[in-house]
């Protein structure tokens, strides 16, 4: 199954801006979103995950139009981490991730052991009675992320699983942004389909199964990493001379600027 | 560290309220034993005087302020988060400076008619207030809605706009007024629970009752409301859906509470606040815990109005802020240390 953007466009305030975008984002994979600043890819996410409505075109999750689905179905197959969060009320950490666990029904015992895990899994055990008004950037993303985590850890009856990610490493330092890897690797292999928007091109260049270049609303490529990331690609979206090489051992494009 | 858990705190407050009713009932301009009043409570009268000023005076008073309390401050808490700010209270949804206005309209106009013209045992001033809360609510609600759902800030900028105009019509009819009406209308802002009445109490006890069974649905919507709305949204929260309810609740609540007890400010702001300090912002135990130590501090303000300058006595709306505010520094000071 899939979520899936059919020629998309969206227009806001006289600008234009996605244009007959068509996205597929299988279960199981990896998409990485990258461009510059500005070329949409927010957008794009908010139109794929239902806060903004496509001007023209549909978005389908597990074959079903994305508006159709009823609220709480929709929650219990695709979670979203927005790039920043608002939350200026002193909730510590396990209550925040305990907010992702809203959308099911499994009672208190279970709810305490997935967020406890998920804590774990992001490296922020250590938090758990800690107010998050009281945390760092780095720390509060991470705990933004197990609640995500938390919304999505037990696969659904109803369909596959989505996580969307809205540029999760910018606030992480170097361990962190490969946990963050790791974690999703793990996602895509339990079957989980991720799309996210990633700011370094080593770095999605490294993770995605499908690699979208995305430059003034429209896709400008896709693909596996191999194929998109060339250096003409790179001058044309970015502007910049770059060299491309390899990992010496993943074995991946490596973007030298 | 938070200081108390949170049924420790509601168990406090479910023991603190009975027995500060039961200290009220025995404080005013008589006093009363405790054994009497207990004992009138559980249908052994002592005496007929003291029979008449316990059921006839006291005790619909205290259930009042009981009610009101609990009333302002579980919609204070909803409102904070519903607006996702912890300085928001019932009054910027527009009802507080709408009831004002209904009520000064009335004292002003209906002057003389007051006294006497009273429908089905309510006065004309409160029956403007509400009249007056509900329209102004309707109004900052109608500004704030558009085709995309309703705009918590427009709503906040709406409310402001209101308030202030509200605040210059009130200007002017105390302009208008002369010295005995503008006597009442000041009276009447600052809160007062000296007309309580067994009718008033009934319809404060439907509505506390109301919103007290419904706010425990939409708790859990109001702790991921505290994320955001389109995080909301994202797990699984009908946000549209859960404002207007809660905000159509709120206006109900806040207008019932004016038009019988007039502007008691400083409970509906200050006594979620405090809650919050005390046992996080979870909803599911801040809007109970709020409501249970809104009632305790309106029935213990509206005592001591009672006995601080017998034979008469003060409003009730002046005496929560002077008790509240000092509680509340201590509590800042404390947080402040901790940090």
């Amino acid at each position: 199954m899939t979520m899936l953007a059919k020629d998309i466009s969206l227009h806001l305030s006289g600008f234009d801006l996605l244009r007959n975008i068509s996205l597929e984002v299988e279960a199981g994979k990896v998409t990485a979103i990258v461009g510059p600043n500005g070329a949409g890819k927010s957008s794009l996410l908010k139109v794929l995950t239902g806060d903004m409505t496509a001007s023209k075109g549909d978005v389908y999750l597990n074959s079903r139009l994305l508006n159709q689905w009823p609220l709480l179905e929709k929650a219990q197959m695709l979670a979203v981490l927005p790039q920043h969060t608002l939350l200026n009320f002193s909730f510590t950490a396990d209550e925040v991730v305990g907010l992702g666990r809203i959308p099911h029904q499994t009672g208190i015992v279970k709810d305490q052991e997935i967020i406890a895990e998920a804590l774990e899994l992001v490296d922020a055990s250590y938090l758990q009675r800690r107010f998050y008004t009281q945390m760092s950037g780095g720390e509060k993303q991470r705990v933004q992320l197990a609640r995500v985590l938390a919304q999505i850890w037990q696969s659904s009856a109803l369909g596959d699983q989505f996580l969307v990610l809205d540029e999760p490493t910018s606030a992480f330092d170097l361990s962190h942004q490969k946990l963050t890897l790791d974690i999703v690797r793990q996602l895509a292999n339990k079957g989980v389909g991720v799309v996210m928007v990633v700011h370094d091109l080593n770095l999605a260049a490294r993770c995605a199964d499908n690699l979208v270049v995305i430059d003034g609303g429209v896709i400008a490529a896709q693909g596996s990493p191999e194929l998109v990331l060339t250096e003409t690609l790179i001058d044309d979206v970015f502007k910049v001379k770059a060299v491309i090489s390899e990992h010496p051992i993943t074995k991946r494009p490596l973007v030298i600027t | 560290m938070r200081h108390f858990s949170s049924g420790r705190l509601i168990g406090i407050l479910v023991i603190l309220l009975p027995v500060v009713a039961l200290f009220s009932l025995t404080v005013g301009t008589v006093s009363i034993s405790w054994q009497d009043a207990l004992g009138a409570v559980f249908g052994n009268a002592s005496g007929t005087q003291i029979n008449t000023i316990l059921f006839d005076i006291r005790l619909p008073r205290i259930l009042l302020a009981i009610f009101v309390g609990a009333v302002l401050a579980s919609t204070g808490a909803v409102m904070q988060g519903l607006f996702r700010n912890p300085l928001a209270d019932p009054s910027l949804i527009g009802v507080s400076s709408g009831a004002s206005v209904g009520a000064s309209i009335m004292i002003v106009t209906a002057g003389g008619a007051i006294q006497g013209g009273a429908l089905v045992g309510l006065s004309l001033v409160s029956i403007g207030a509400f009249v007056g809360g509900f329209l102004a609510t309707l109004l900052v609600y109608r500004l704030a809605t558009s085709g995309m759902g309703t705009s918590v800030t427009t709503m906040l900028l709406a409310g402001i706009a209101i308030g202030a105009l509200a605040g210059a019509l009130n200007s002017l009819l105390s302009y208008f007024s002369d010295n005995d009406m503008l006597r009442q209308i000041s009276l009447w802002q600052m809160g007062n629970l000296s007309g309580a009445s067994w009718l008033k109490v009934s319809i404060m006890g439907v509505v506390a009752v109301l919103l007290m069974s419904l706010f425990p649905r939409d708790s859990k919507a109001l702790n991921a409301l505290l994320l955001g709305e389109s995080e909301a949204r994202h797990l699984g929260i009908n946000v549209q859906w859960v404002k207007r309810r809660l905000i159509a609740l709120t206006a109900l609540g806040v207008g019932v509470c004016v038009a019988v007890a007039g502007l008691v400010g400083f409970v509906g702001l200050i006594m979620p606040h405090i809650i919050r300090l005390m046992i996080g912002p979870d909803h599911r135990w801040l809007i109970p815990a709020s409501g249970l130590a809104g009632a305790v501090l309106l029935v213990i303000a509206d005592s001591l109005a009672r006995v601080v300058v017998i034979p008469a006595e003060l409003p009730t709306g002046v005496l929560t802020a002077i008790l509240g505010a000092p509680f509340f520094v201590v509590l800042l000071l404390q947080q402040r240390k901790d940090v």
